[in-house]
């Protein structure tokens, strides 16, 4: 908030001109922007476009929709699509299946002979892991060995746009933090655009769920978390869970 | 050959959150297990045709259409006029939906949809020859799935009933002697007649309960359902059992009577949106 | 059939009362199916094409895939009662099979298809109604249903017809004119990068006559493009507080 933000919306064929005095950054840098020369880009993805105006002249570009392409590191949450005798094929709402091989899960080498894969992890089975290998050349490969990794056994799902992540993280976890402190619910965000959510009561949960489907509509708007916050205020005054006290 | 069908797949986690919502007696976006979603109807998405109509039931969107022309006969009924009945789910629907002639689910939803409207003669077929034995009115209705939330049976009728129901018959001029039939699709000679109104009430079993209008992640969790056609005199007018599930006869005879009592308010429904 | 011709310009007017440079009105919206990644639909007088597009995703089958990037894929159809007279069959027609290859090579330059190796960008074209001008209509809503569904593209592609008819070069022909007029020649460009990624011609148009045309052509793009500018915003207004 130090310096003004000047926020538009930018559209395929859209072109931007950099000189010396501008930078140009944001999730939008490796997908949402094409070189046509030297210095002019071109915007091939509905995206966000702010401009900070300091010394020099910041500008990101942040897609607004598109698929989730995985990056090394990504924490996701996927969905067993199929098991073959050694490793699963996990839904991580990418183009490509992604692959968790069942030595990766159990932490030791596996043997099919002896051992039956789908009593760990079956069909429909959702798990949190990390992209641990992606190039495009070959499918994305997961792995579970790290704190907070693993099968999933409770919860609720949500999807949303995986362009819009980012705003249900907020910046410096604002938004999280804001979302987790008002509905009492514990998120766990895969920025592959699922959330999963584990709240105290099913009133709670509902709320969460209509926040979350709020932060996507809006992502593109400034002010959001303050508006989220109010709106989920409502919400839980409307329900009778809390008094309005102004 | 028909075979089993690939199970949708659905993360278990979400599956126990629908059966235990439907098992406390609300659909996952909170309506009432026997209650519809809301029902949009707009008329006329497609002027060349002589009728059209696309319902939005939820999410769920179904177009059908209507064209008239002149025809044969069939040889076993010479007086009467033609219905035909085509389905298409386009690929558009569903990422699960392939481009290609209509598979077996396409082709049933037509048959369903036609005899339940052909049995209890919704549509006065009588009257549309124009000369006995010789031409009659052939009635083309095609019914495009274009975005499939689920209970694509229930949205495909009500706009199937609507689009005839507001079919407009071409002015047309009829020379007996040399059996000539001119058609000018610029005026009209009244409207489509109608006998009466149908509504079909499919019954899902998810888990153990029997619900209404499912939401595509409902239905994938149905074992069986059954499209139970109604008409507006209160009689049963056609009956389609699917899935892989059974019903046992108690089960039959709840369905019977929520297919009733949700009929009558699905034809209200109908009712409203005829010209 | 071009026995019955009407006389298509009087006194300077085309039959349904426009100028020769005049486009039919325009409705445009985004967004309007569910399931599909990306959806728009495109009215133009009253042909209204419905457009939706899935990807990019895994191709079924396996191996039609290309390692270096998406393929796309394109299917153009017309239901059945969307033609004026008589129905359609549903079977697909040789014109249509021609048009979806005609389509998805007018789209194909402007998508990065490289940034998706190994999978598929399905796009499916329904014609809800058809008078004239169906397949640019057709290309002007894929493109936004493309930018709906996130795929990257160099430049929005906007399309429209031009044509002769009784001797003049008339933009955006109806159903009339182009069953009757001397020539058509739809037309497909990149706006903002200058390039033209169709043309067709059907019909005997003069070397000076070709020029005036294609200039008229762009310059209908250009606002046509607007438009699909204009719908795309829509979508994202800023919300009242």
């Amino acid at each position: 908030m130090s310096s003004s933000v000047q926020r538009t919306i930018r559209l395929p064929g859209d072109q931007i001109v950099l000189d010396k005095n501008m930078s140009i950054e944001g999730a939008g840098v490796g997908t949402s922007l094409y070189r046509l020369n030297e210095n002019t880009y071109v915007v091939t993805t509905v995206s966000l476009q702010d401009v900070e105006e300091n010394e020099k002249k910041k500008i990101r570009i942040i897609p607004l929709k598109g698929r989730y392409m995985p990056k090394e590191g990504d924490i996701v949450i996927g969905i067993v699509y199929d098991v073959t005798l050694s490793s699963w094929l996990i839904d991580i709402k990418s183009p490509y299946l992604a692959v968790l091989n069942a030595s990766d899960y159990i932490g030791k080498p596996f043997n099919p002979a002896t051992d039956n894969i789908r009593k760990y992890l079956d069909i429909g089975d959702v798990v949190i892991a990390k992209v641990a290998q992606f190039d495009r050349t070959r499918q994305p490969l997961l792995t579970v060995q790290d704190k907070g990794l693993g099968k999933v056994i409770s919860g609720s799902l949500v999807e949303i746009e995986p362009s819009k992540i980012g705003r249900v993280i907020g910046k410096k976890r604002s938004m999280i933090s804001m979302l987790m402190e008002q509905t009492k619910c514990d998120f766990v965000v895969g920025v592959n655009g699922r959330v999963l959510l584990r709240c105290p009561d099913a009133e709670l949960e509902y709320i969460a769920i209509l926040a979350l489907k709020k932060i996507e509509a809006e992502a593109h708007t400034a002010g959001l978390t303050e508006r989220i916050k109010e709106f989920i205020i409502n919400e839980k005054v409307k329900r009778g869970l809390i008094k309005y006290e102004s | 050959m028909s075979s089993t069908p690939e199970t949708p797949i659905i993360p278990k986690i979400k599956m126990n959150a629908i059966l235990n919502v439907l098992a406390k007696g609300n659909h996952i976006d909170k309506r009432p297990l026997l209650s519809y979603r809301q029902i949009d109807v707009v008329k006329n998405v497609s002027p060349n045709a002589d009728s059209s109509v696309l319902v939005k039931l939820g999410y769920t969107q179904v177009l059908a259409g209507v064209k008239l022309e002149v025809g044969q006969p069939f040889p076993d009924n010479p007086e009467e006029g033609v219905l035909i009945v085509n389905a298409e789910y386009i690929p558009a629907a569903s990422p699960t939906f392939e481009p290609g002639p209509p598979d077996e689910n396409a082709i049933e939803l037509a048959r369903v949809i036609d005899r339940s409207i052909r049995e209890p003669r919704a549509v006065a077929l009588d009257k549309l020859a124009l000369i006995p034995g010789r031409k009659v009115w052939v009635v083309w209705l095609d019914i495009y799935v274009l975005d499939h939330d689920g209970n694509l049976i229930d949205a495909a009728m009500i706009a199937s009933i609507l689009a005839l129901a507001n079919t407009k018959i071409p002015y047309y001029e009829v020379d007996q002697a040399s059996g000539n039939v001119k058609i000018d699709r610029s005026k009209t000679a009244g409207l489509l007649p109608m006998n009466k109104l149908v509504a079909t009430v499919t019954i899902y079993k998810i888990g153990d309960v029997l619900v209404v209008d499912p939401t595509a992640e409902e239905e994938a969790l149905a074992s069986a359902s059954l499209a139970i056609a109604v008409s507006e005199d209160g009689n049963i007018v056609g009956m389609q059992k699917r899935g892989l599930g059974a019903f046992t006869e108690k089960e039959l005879e709840q369905a019977i009577e929520i297919s009733l009592n949700k009929g009558k308010e699905l034809i209200e429904t109908i009712r409203k949106f005829i010209t | 059939m071009k026995a019955n011709k009407p006389q298509l310009i009087i006194e300077g007017k085309r039959v349904d009362g426009r100028t020769p440079s005049d486009l039919r009105p325009i409705k445009m919206e985004v967004g309007v199916l569910r399931n599909a990644d990306g959806s728009a639909i495109v009215e133009i007088g009253n042909t209204k094409v419905l457009a939706a597009v899935y990807g990019p995703r895994e191709v079924v089958p396996r191996h039609e895939e290309q390692v270096d990037r998406a393929i796309i894929r394109c299917r153009y159809r017309m239901l059945s009662f969307s033609t004026m007279g008589e129905r359609k069959s549903p079977a697909p027609s040789r014109r249509e099979i021609e048009l979806s290859k005609v389509i998805r090579e007018a789209l194909e330059p402007a998508i990065v298809s490289s940034q998706f190796p190994r999978t598929a960008i399905d796009i499916f074209v329904e014609v809800l109604n058809a008078e004239g001008g169906t397949r640019t209509a057709g290309i002007t809503a894929a493109s936004l249903a493309l930018a709906d569904a996130g795929i990257p593209m160099l430049d929005l592609v906007a399309a429209v017809a031009v044509g002769k008819v009784d001797g003049v070069i008339v933009l955006d022909l109806n159903e009339v004119e182009d069953m009757y007029g001397e020539a058509d020649m739809p037309v497909a460009a990149m706006p903002s990068i200058g390039k033209i990624t169709m043309i067709q011609l059907n019909g005997v148009l003069t070397p000076e006559e070709f020029k005036k045309a294609l200039k008229l052509a762009l310059d209908g793009i250009n606002r046509i493009y607007n438009l699909q500018k204009e719908a795309l915003k829509k979508k994202y207004v800023e919300i009242e507080e």
